[in-house]
């Protein structure tokens, strides 16, 4: 008969294997979002698709093939490739770490069945960190067939990537900067409060993104234009738009690479400080 | 360093004052353990004495605000990644992952552990013949009943056969069918070396189960002696006597 205490593995109980930690944390994350993936594919792409679909298809057919807002002569359907982009990466991937977080540190802290594991509490946000930019970037993937397909016709949106090293710094550090956020997030909100988060965060984000319109073409309303500053979707619209439609009026690139790569540091050293002090009482 | 150097579980003068925003309250006020490996040791105490504090500590859990604690010679502080790979903890909350299933439960503190994957799937299967769960391997966390959850936690924490057991609170909640089923492998458990530390609210368990018992009350511990040592030095007829005597009678929240 054998024995609950003395076991094969038991031999290497001394050693810490981080990589081997991580990686099975990875596993779990994928498993779980293979098993719901219709759940996040349906959730990442049904709010860009309808977008463009009444935006880029059904208004400019209606208006007579007129486009519903164009800039430098271009389509909407162009302005709305890099803003539907960026809204699908910030929200997914801020959405990918906070909504597991805060469950996990609710109730009956479920967290502790992976604070226990043989690593340093930082890598465990490490790792929350990365898994939300993947996320980001699988739900770019996804929405970028729906908002470069559907569109009136004659009005197909103008898109090459114009700089490779560019488009993958942004691509990249728009994820991070997400799922730095989102993990700052989860640290602060309280299960309570999560309808309060959607309606504070995710909408105002969203609506005030420069999603729709450059940003230069606020300069009519300078203060909002200011203030829309804050947002981090802003830096990510203008960095894919700078990236993929280049004709398109866009923010000096030292700029939003500044503030994406920058901001993707600060939070994401803010997050793991926030989510160390959160976790250990 | 081997782990047969020192006690499984040392503690010296460990505090934990939590600040809040009424000022700073004290939960453990310096306590001192020495568990010799392969002890079946209990800590006895009323609500909010700072059992499950003292227990966040030595796991890691909780950063103490002073004091020293070991675990088979990793101090929980300065190596907390040494003492996780020594100690298993159960604890009192459902902390299982309500997002897989019952083995995969398993498989995955394995995997956590640095096994691999076919290694972390046979002692999963062990163990879930072990705790009586083959059959319910591929159910989901919150299809379980309340004696169930609480082997799969005894047996996840026991996946890395880890050199100490930590169960805060492990019969909470559950019938007298449960608890005599976990109370047989926790003797078990003892009976094959296995160092284990229990915190309980059932005297008849620490009674049943503990060779020594520390009875822990307004965050130190009052006395800490073997069962009889207790009620010889208290001249008690009973623990829950000795109990009540130390800790007061007076209704607790």
């Amino acid at each position: 008969m054998s024995t609950l205490t003395t076991h094969e593995p038991a031999r290497g109980v001394l050693r810490s294997r981080p990589g081997r930690t991580l990686t099975a944390l990875a596993a779990r994350d994928v498993l779980l979002l293979r098993r719901d993936v219709s759940t996040f594919v349906t959730r990442t792409v049904m709010q860009p698709l309808l977008f463009v679909f009444v935006f880029a298809y059904v208004l400019p057919t209606i208006e007579g093939g007129r486009s519903v807002f164009s800039a430098a002569g271009t389509s909407f359907a162009t302005i709305l490739v890099p803003g539907l982009l960026g809204t699908a990466m910030i929200l997914s991937g801020i959405m990918a770490v906070t909504m597991p977080l805060i469950f996990e540190l609710s109730y009956n802290r479920e967290i502790e069945d992976r604070l226990l594991a043989p690593m340093r509490v930082e890598l465990l946000a490490l790792e929350k960190i990365l898994w939300g930019a993947a996320q980001a970037l699988l739900a770019a993937l996804i929405v970028f067939p729906a908002v470069y397909f559907v569109h009136a016709p004659g009005q197909a949106p103008q898109v090459h990537v114009a700089g490779w090293p560019m488009f993958v710094t942004v691509f990249v550090f728009t994820g991070l900067l997400s799922s730095s956020v989102g993990l700052y997030l989860g640290t602060l909100v309280d299960v309570r409060k999560i309808n309060m988060m959607f309606a504070m965060i995710t909408v105002p984000v969203t609506m005030l993104g420069c999603v729709y319109y450059p940003w230069e073409s606020l300069a009519p309303i300078p203060w909002l234009q200011y203030a829309v500053l804050v947002n981090p979707l802003v830096y990510a619209s203008e960095g894919l738009r700078a990236s993929l439609t280049p004709a398109l009026p866009h923010m000096p690139p030292y700029v939003f690479l500044t503030v994406l790569v920058g901001g993707s540091v600060l939070f994401g050293l803010l997050a793991v400080r926030s989510f160390t002090r959160r976790v250990l009482a | 360093m081997s782990l047969a150097d020192g006690p499984a579980v040392e503690a010296r003068d460990l505090r934990k004052t939590y600040v809040t925003a009424r000022g700073e309250v004290p939960a453990v006020r310096g306590v001192d353990l020495d568990v010799p490996h392969g002890e079946f040791f209990g800590l006895l105490g009323p609500n909010g004495a700072g059992k499950s504090t003292t227990i966040g500590m030595l796991t890691t859990l909780t950063v103490p605000s002073a004091g020293v604690a070991r675990i088979a010679g990793a101090d929980v502080v300065r190596d907390p990644v040494a003492a996780k790979l020594r100690i298993g903890v159960a604890s009192q909350n459902n902390t299982l992952d309500r997002q897989l299933t019952v083995a995969e439960n398993l498989e995955f503190r394995g995997r956590f552990f640095g096994m691999r994957g076919r290694q972390a799937r046979a002692r999963a299967a062990e163990m879930l013949d072990m705790f009586g769960l083959t059959a319910r391997s591929r159910a989901m966390v919150y299809e379980l009943s309340g004696g169930q959850v609480r082997r799969l936690m005894v047996a996840r924490a026991l996946m890395h056969a880890p050199p100490v057991l930590v169960l805060d609170e492990p019969t909470a909640g559950i019938d007298p069918q449960a608890r005599f089923n976990l109370w047989q492998v926790l003797r078990r458990l003892h009976a094959e070396g296995q160092t284990l530390v229990l915190t309980t609210h059932h005297l008849e368990e620490a009674e049943e189960l503990c060779e020594r018992v520390a009875i822990i009350d307004h965050g130190r511990v009052l006395i800490c002696d073997s069962v009889p040592g207790l009620l010889d030095v208290t001249g008690q007829p009973d623990l829950e006597n000795v109990f009540l005597e130390l800790t007061g009678r007076e209704y607790r929240e």
